[in-house]
């Protein structure tokens, strides 16, 4: 059954990307995600970025569902379940967060929970960064120079595990940047876990549409975990169609 | 203590994995047999790639009263499922390839399709839209299904079962034009109807879809229990089990094992295994020796 929620805010994040903020007592994990449906366009997953009272959705404008979303007001009404995952454990020591594009807004929430922490918020160009103002002392990386590194957000993380020590790291965002980071913490030994986005249907565990190496991501995940990150060999490489096909990413 | 033959087909036990239900991609399939599945059902698979539905396709009613469904018969088609029934079978236990065609010269080539790639049953999920539209499903049709099931069985060699739906006044007519499949599989979801009225439109994108879950026990049961008490054809039994008491109930109408789907949303991939335990913990104080023993006992013929 779906809860029906106004939209109290909308916020202009960044090119594309919007915050829509409503009320929903349910109690949220970071890392958690909402499905959403806006009757008579599309349902799809949408993870909680902002997880107090005043919950929180920060959604990039990519095709049919998400653009008429982008085109709602304050006042208007949103249908969702959820939430639905696994969240993010909070692990002890120096931690180092990697987010690209909108999977900062995943990330957002856990980085409110950290102490000792840093934070590379990586994007296409400077118009692109999500949460630059939400978070300060964040380290920021443009794959077109705009702004901050110029280059990969995994390139940045790579000189600063070279300079620092972290125990575990956190990321979400674009697959091949998680992929890259995943193999990065195995060569180094370091903790890791990583959001994960796949085609979604139920989102309650039963239909294997987001499956990725026999664990669904809409219940086993999204969230996952190194060790059994580092033996997912779909990851980066393979996903599925809605049909269930396997393609190559 | 739990082995049970469903015709020439050996479970280590009776608690199968229904169609629909995780079994996509082999891996997945594969996880679950590891977690003590006694078979695996896949998805239904047809002769063409299908996308399925647009979202939402499965709406979960409030305080557990089971689940609508209209995913729309997605599926990779046939020709690309080779590789997912190969890693399936590692699992080590029966597989059994459900397919869906309109015709019985589609199920009989996708039948030897599943045979080739290694299945050890084939499952026709008659649950199908029929040719003649107006949402009448291929096995309300008691000549096609007969058809249907005589050609696939002349066409392979390893055993097929017919899923039957509920969905039809009679369901002992369409399982008697069924009698010479291997099995028969009952039942597929009932036709329902969810609407959300702040939204003032039906939620499935499809509009109608298939209600299951434990509501629909009853309903399983009894057709269980009317084919048995007229056929002695080995039977499937499906339809919110959930606990072992439900297998043990659905063994006693009549039916040599059955098949779990819904149940993975409330008790997740362990419910195999925990209903294997707590299905010889009851065996044995209620002094069954041998699961078969238990079934069909409730008949009065
Ligand atoms: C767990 C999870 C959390 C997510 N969190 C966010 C988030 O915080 N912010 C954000 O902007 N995006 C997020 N996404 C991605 C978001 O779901 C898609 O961008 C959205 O579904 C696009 O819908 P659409 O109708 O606009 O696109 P469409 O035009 O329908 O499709 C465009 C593309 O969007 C993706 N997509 C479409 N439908 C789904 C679906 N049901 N499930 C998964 N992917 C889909 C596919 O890659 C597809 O090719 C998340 C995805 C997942 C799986
Ligand atoms: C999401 C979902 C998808 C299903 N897909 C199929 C299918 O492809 N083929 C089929 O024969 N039955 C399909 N079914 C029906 C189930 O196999 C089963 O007959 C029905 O759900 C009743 O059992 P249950 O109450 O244990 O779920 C599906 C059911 C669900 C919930
Ligand atoms: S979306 Fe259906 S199993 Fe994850």
């Amino acid at each position: 059954m779906y809860r029906v929620v106004k939209i109290e805010k909308i916020k202009d994040e960044a090119k594309g990307i919007k915050t829509f903020r409503f009320h929903d007592s349910h109690k949220v994990e970071p890392g958690q995600f909402y499905m959403i449906w806006l009757p008579g366009v599309d349902e799809f997953p949408m993870s909680v970025s902002y997880v107090h009272d005043l919950k929180g959705v920060t959604v990039k404008k990519i095709g049919k569902g998400t653009e008429k979303m982008h085109g709602m007001k304050e006042g208007d009404k949103l249908w969702i379940r959820g939430p639905y995952g696994h969240g993010f454990k909070v692990e002890k020591g120096k931690a180092l967060v990697v987010g690209g594009g909108s999977g900062m807004a995943t990330l957002a929430p856990l980085i409110e929970k950290l102490k000792d922490y840093e934070v590379i918020i990586a994007a296409r160009n400077k118009e692109e960064l999500l949460f630059t103002e939400r978070f300060k002392d964040v380290k920021i990386a443009t794959d077109d120079g705009s702004l901050g590194y110029h280059g990969f957000a995994t390139e940045l993380a790579e000189i600063m595990l070279e300079e620092n020590t972290y125990d575990v790291i956190y990321t979400c965002g674009p697959e091949p940047m998680m992929a890259k980071m995943v193999e990065i913490a195995k060569k180094r030994g370091i903790k890791i876990q990583a959001s994960l986005e796949r085609f979604m249907k139920c989102g309650i565990g039963i239909c294997d549409s987001c499956s990725i190496n026999g664990y669904r991501v809409c219940v086993d995940g999204p969230v996952f975990s190194s060790p059994l990150l580092f033996e997912m060999d779909e990851l980066g490489k393979e996903k599925r169609r809605p049909s269930g096909l396997k393609v190559k990413i | 203590m739990l082995q049970v033959k469903v015709g020439t087909l050996n479970l280590r036990n009776p608690l199968i994995l229904a169609s629909g239900i995780l079994d996509e991609s082999g891996e997945t399939m594969l996880r679950i047999a590891k977690n003590g599945a006694g078979g695996i059902v896949t998805k239904s698979i047809g002769i063409k790639e299908r996308e399925g539905y647009e979202n939402p396709v499965v709406y979960e009613f409030p305080g557990h009263m089971g689940l609508l469904n209209a995913i729309g018969l997605a599926n990779p088609g046939i020709e690309n499922y080779g590789e997912e029934i190969r890693i399936a079978k590692k699992g080590g236990v029966p597989i059994i390839g459900s397919i869906f065609g309109s015709n019985e010269d589609e199920f009989a080539y996708l039948g030897k399709k599943m045979e080739e790639y290694g299945a050890d049953a084939i499952e026709l999920n008659l649950s199908c839209p029929h040719a003649k539209g107006y949402g009448m499903e291929i096995g309300i049709d008691t000549e096609l299904v007969e058809r249907i099931v005589k050609k696939v069985k002349r066409e392979v060699k390893i055993p097929v079962w017919a899923k039957l739906t509920p969905n039809t006044s009679n369901i002992v007519d369409i399982a008697k034009s069924a009698e010479n499949a291997d099995a028969l599989v009952v039942i597929n979801t009932v036709k329902g109807l969810a609407i959300d009225i702040d939204a003032r439109m039906p939620v499935l994108s499809n509009i109608y879809g298939g209600y299951s879950g434990k509501c629909i026990k009853p309903i399983g049961v009894r057709a269980v229990y009317d084919i048995r008490r007229e056929m002695d054809i080995p039977i499937l039994g499906v339809g919110g089990v959930e606990n072992y008491r439900d297998v043990i109930e659905y063994m006693m109408a009549g039916a040599n094992a059955v098949e779990i789907g819904t149940a993975i949303r409330y008790k997740g991939i362990n419910v195999f295994e925990e209903i294997a335990k707590n299905m010889e913990s009851w065996m044995k104080e209620n002094g069954f020796e041998n699961a078969e023993e238990l079934v069909g006992i409730v008949q009065r013929r």
